[in-house]
Parts: C-alpha cells; structure tokens; sequence
C-alpha cells in the first residue's frame, strides 16, 4: 500500500510546531498503525533525519501509552480500538492520513505527538488510599457483592487511562476518565470507606488542571478504546452533588 | 460557607446550575404557551366585539397576581444566571481545548447530536438577543407602555392583543419569531436531555423516556408559539 502521512512535528513545547508529508510506498496491510510509524521512522533514520517521537508500550491495547489523533478520531476510526491496535487494512491503498496529537490545555505537547499526559496521574493520586486488609487474600465471596455492580464496575475499571476522552471532547474535559476511576470503586462495597473524600478530591483535582466542563456532548463515549459509557459521568454528577452536600466531609 | 462557594464554582456545580436554571425555563415556556394560545380565536372563542378578551385579562393577571409577580421576577434572574453562566462556560471550554486547535475534525456522539450539543452557546446568544427583542416589544409595552385600553364591562384593562395583533401584521416580524422558535428548538434538543444527566439521571428505564419526551416536547413547543404569529398574519390579511 501506498499511505501519505501528514504528521505534527513540533521540537518542544516551546516550538509552533507544523505538519510534515511523508511517503511511505511499502506498507503492509497487516502492520499495526505504530509499525507503520517504525517504518517511517527507519527511514527518517536512514536519512539522517529525526524520527517522530510518539508514545507507545504494551501494543496490545492495555497500557494507554499510545495516542495520536489520526484524521480527526482520538485512536482513529475504528470503534473500541487503540492506536496500537489499529490495522492498516482499514486504510486505502493511496490514502493520506493525518495525524496530530492529543489536544488539550491540559495535556501540553512535549515532542511531536507526545504530550503530557501526567495531569490524569495527579487526578489518581489526589484520590488517596482505599483501604483494605493485608496479609492473606480472604475468601473470594467473604463480601457479597451484586452481580450487575460488579459488571458496571468492571466496564468502568476498564479505563486504560490514554485520555483520548479529553482529545475529544471539545470542551477537553477529563469527566469520563474521572468519572470511570470514580465508579470502579464507588460501585463496589469495598470502595465505600473512601468514597465520599475521594469523589471531592478527584473533581477538585480535575478542575485545577484546566480541563473544560462537560457539556454531555458524548464524543468522549464514541471515541473510548474502552467504550466506557457516559453513565458514568451521570454517576459522578450524582456521587459529587450527594457527597458536598450531603455529607459533612469537605476536601 | 466555603464548601457551598467551592460547589457552586467547581466543573459540576457550575453544570448543575445550568440544568436547574434550564428545567424551570422549560416548565416556563409551557405555562406562556397555555396563555399565548389565547391569543387564537378559534382556542379563546371570545365572543363578538370582544376580541381579544380572554388574552387581555390573562395579562393583567400574569402582571398583577402576586405569586406570578414573585415567580416572574425569579425568572428574569434564572435567565440571567443562565445566560451569564453559559456565557463563562463557553469561554473556560474554548479556552480548555489550548492554543492550537486540531486541523481536522470528525465530532461524533452517542445520544445526542454532536452538531447543536457544540453550537448551544451560539444558540443561546441568538436566543438570548431575541428574549431581549421580544420583552422590549410586549412586556415593556405592557408594564410601561401607552396601551390602548379595552373595557369588557368591569373597569379598563390593557389590551395587549391588539398591540400583538398589530405586530403581527408586519411579516418581518413574522419571520422573526417563527425563526427564533426554530433556535430555541434546536437549542432544547441537546438542551431537555442534557438536563437531565447532568442532575445525575441516567437510568435504563426512565432515560429513554427523557430522550423522547425532550425529543417531542423540542418540536412540538416551539411549534406552538410559532404558529401563533402566522395565523395571526394570516388573519390580518383576510381582515
């Protein structure tokens, strides 16, 4: 296949930045879209150029490193599929495809299509401990827990944390990675010891970051890699409401 | 004090404000449409030589029953909080998005369309103009206005209707009104559901209820007050 890619290039955060055409005349249909961007960085290599810098790690569509904004779509235009995860047999032979990183005030870019992604840690991290018991696993049924909870959260838990959320919002509000971190817990029995500080802590994080306020557009939900659904912010709504006002905690 | 300050600033609650505000301004444009139908003769059947009776006396009563009195005056504040808020809103988001925007764009969305749900600020700043049009035209007229006075047997009473009937005689304002319905219709689309979840409502069964509810209620609301200036045109035209 024959792809022309046209690709952010940007120095530093300090650097404009401009978009770079490349052409790449051997691509194979079976190569992942981030073994495209080898090839293409082989190539840049064997020319004595620098190659593009982009984020990427496990390749199996788990870890949240990778990223890119490929022809408008955070992960690009497949349904629940991360870049790394991305084919280039859903391309056409002769297509131009291109790609930008991650938009967002929050999310500042520091080479190329790497950008900052460390806000969403400091969200974590602002969430605190959730306690539970060390030493020997208990019994896998000592705390009963419903069946659909247990699903919701887990569908929730599967937030890999990438923020393509955040790109594609276009508010860049983070509400559907806190509000699937948030959920995970607060929808299980083990995560009610925490549930009403850590809600507080994490909005408030959030809000310091400089992320935009949600205004239920959705592109969040139809970008995920994870398809975490935007229940989940409704939830959060709810959880942070009851927990300042109904609730003597105050973060 | 603080937490309710830190509340009312923080990414939901300044959320939360805008849903409130909107819900009751959705429950008022129910109430104004029940009074405006009056303003048809074929829903009012004034009788003969009495045109306009039932709307006249439906206004003195909206401007001088001290409940709707209490109740207008927080209206013209939640329309002013949601203006202003919505306002702030849309700038912090603009602003959110950072310095460089993305050179290509392909929005998609789940449950709501993603063209009016990014363009409810514009909507609203259309809608907010027209509010300001439309209250200079009748409300000022009839709080502070030289009215014509009607009498139907009991004391004199403003007659609005034939200030409205007036109007409507010029199609230009026709045009107005009628596109101005077509706004507020489409902002209520995003708008009536939007409400919704971000009270926290989002529930397999009453959810989709809400979609078709705000779905039906964004079409058939603003049709009604829509129609009204084009019969009355119409009407004129045959007078």
């Amino acid at each position: 296949m024959k792809i022309t890619l046209k690709v952010w290039r940007q120095k530093d955060s300090a650097d404009k930045g401009r978009f770079e055409t490349y052409t790449l005349n051997n691509v194979s249909e079976h190569m992942s879209f981030l073994e495209m961007f080898d090839v293409l960085n082989e190539e840049l290599i064997q020319k004595k150029e620098v190659p593009v810098a982009f984020e990427h790690d496990c390749r199996e569509g788990i870890c949240g490193a990778c990223s890119m904004v490929i022809n408008g779509r955070p992960h690009g235009p497949m349904q629940g599929t991360t870049t790394c995860q991305l084919h280039m047999r859903h391309f056409n032979d002769g297509d131009t495809i291109v790609v930008e990183p991650f938009r967002a005030r929050a999310f500042p870019v520091l080479r190329d299509l790497v950008v900052d992604r460390s806000a969403f840690d400091r969200i974590i991290q602002s969430g605190g401990f959730i306690s539970v018991n060390t030493g020997q696993a208990q019994d896998a049924n000592a705390i009963p827990v419903n069946r659909d909870a247990a699903e919701a959260s887990f569908s929730a838990a599967a937030c890999i944390g990438c923020g393509a959320c955040v790109a594609a919002c276009p508010n860049a509000s983070a509400m559907l990675f806190v509000s699937a971190k948030t959920a995970h817990l607060n929808l299980l029995p083990q995560g009610q010891i925490e549930a009403k500080r850590r809600v507080q802590a994490m909005v408030k994080q959030m809000d310091g970051e400089g992320f935009g306020n949600c205004s239920n557009v959705t592109a969040c939900e139809a970008e995920c890699p994870k398809e975490i659904s935007v229940k989940n912010i409704a939830k959060l709504n709810r959880d942070y409401a009851g927990s300042v006002m109904g609730s003597e905690v105050e973060v | 004090m603080g937490w309710l300050k830190n509340f009312l600033t923080s990414s939901i609650g300044k959320k939360l404000v805008m849903s409130l505000t909107g819900l009751f301004l959705i429950l008022f444009l129910v109430v104004h449409l029940i009074g405006n139908l009056q303003l048809l003769q074929f829903m009012a059947h004034d009788s003969a030589g009495e045109i306009g009776r039932a709307f006249n006396e439906y206004a003195l009563k909206m401007t001088t029953f001290l409940p709707i009195k209490v109740v207008s005056y927080g209206l013209y504040a939640f329309i002013l909080i949601h203006a202003v808020q919505g306002w702030m809103l849309w700038r912090q988001n603009a602003a959110a998005r950072g310095p460089v925007r993305y050179a290509v764009s392909d929005l998609r969305a789940v449950n709501t369309n993603a063209r009016v749900a990014t363009r409810m600020g514009w909507l609203g700043t259309i809608i907010f103009i027209f509010i300001i049009l439309h209250m200079y035209q009748f409300w000022l007229q009839m709080k502070m206005g030289n009215l014509p006075m009607a009498n139907y047997g009991d004391g004199d009473v403003k007659d609005l209707y034939t200030i409205v009937a007036e109007a409507y005689t010029n199609p230009l304002y026709v045009i107005l009104y009628v596109v101005s319905m077509f706004f507020i219709g489409v902002h209520l689309w995003h708008g009536f559901q939007s409400a919704f979840q971000t009270l926290g409502l989002n529930h397999n069964k009453y959810t989709p209820l809400i979609h078709k509810l705000g779905k039906g209620y964004s079409i058939l609301v603003p049709l009604g007050f829509a129609i009204i200036p084009v019969v009355m045109y119409l009407q004129s035209l045959n007078a």
